[in-house]
């Protein structure tokens, strides 16, 4: 988008501080894993697990290599959407903090697109939360995903299988 | 003053443009003539929704943006 959007221009800083018990972002370059799963530790010490995925652009689809990968989103939904997603992750998995950084703009096969994370008492609430969180991250909130391979651009739509996840948990 | 409207996701290829401005009021049928008919037959689909100032319309049929509204046409999402 052109407008002047509501993103962090570098995924994180030296001394990474994050914001309360749910830190998301849209982040327009880098995603500094180490750094943000360090942070996010260091910020629920209370927590007795932290877990995490992290998804990234894959080498290639089917045959073809993929080239690059474009995120585009719609500043006045994309975030406010996540923001209430992890919202409801929070409550539902009674969780001390998450964490939700995804990237947009152009990405490089290996690059991290999203990272999620989740602190809890105990570890069923983490890692359900994070999987919870993938699924609607995967086909309910505001991004389009488009490859590039072969000759162009392919957009890429969510298949029956996302759409089945995202259903377990309604 | 008119109403801003945004084309999302592979949408805004079919358009050949980001966004594009149309006379306010703009209702669901000025919509769909606007945007000429390759776009409104995608917008008539259940899997298309439309956001106005905003916000996602439960029933895209009853929009009515005023001036100064940005209309987003939001195609299937794919994140994560």
């Amino acid at each position: 988008m052109a407008r002047k959007s509501r993103c962090c221009p570098r995924s994180a800083v030296a001394r990474l501080a994050l914001s309360g018990a749910a830190d998301v972002r849209l982040l327009e370059a880098g995603l500094s894993v180490g750094e943000a799963l360090a942070a996010f530790n260091a910020a629920h010490p209370q927590a007795g697990g932290v877990a995490s995925f992290l998804g990234k652009v894959r080498p290639s689809a089917g045959d073809s290599p993929v080239k690059a990968l474009e995120l585009t989103h719609y500043e006045p939904l994309t975030l406010p959407g996540m923001e209430h997603l992890a919202e409801q992750a929070r409550k539902r998995f009674a969780l001390d903090g998450v964490l939700v950084w995804h990237r947009i703009g152009v990405l490089t096969p290996g690059e991290g697109i999203v990272l999620v994370a989740a602190a809890a008492r105990h570890r069923r609430g983490a890692l359900e939360a994070v999987d919870f969180l993938m699924d609607h991250l995967k086909s309910a909130a505001w991004l389009w995903k488009r490859e590039k391979r072969g000759i162009g651009w392919h957009w890429i739509e969510p298949r029956a299988e996302d759409h089945a996840a995202l259903a377990r948990w309604q | 003053m008119a109403v801003r409207i945004v084309f999302l996701g592979p949408l805004r290829d079919l358009a050949g443009v980001a966004e594009r401005d149309a006379p306010a009021p703009l209702d669901w049928a000025t919509l769909l003539e606007t945007v000429g008919p390759q776009l409104a037959e995608q917008l008539r689909e259940e899997r298309v929704h439309v956001a106005c100032a905003g916000k996602v319309l439960a029933d895209k049929t009853a929009l009515l943006a005023r001036d100064g509204e940005e209309v987003a046409l939001l195609p299937p999402v794919s994140g994560g």
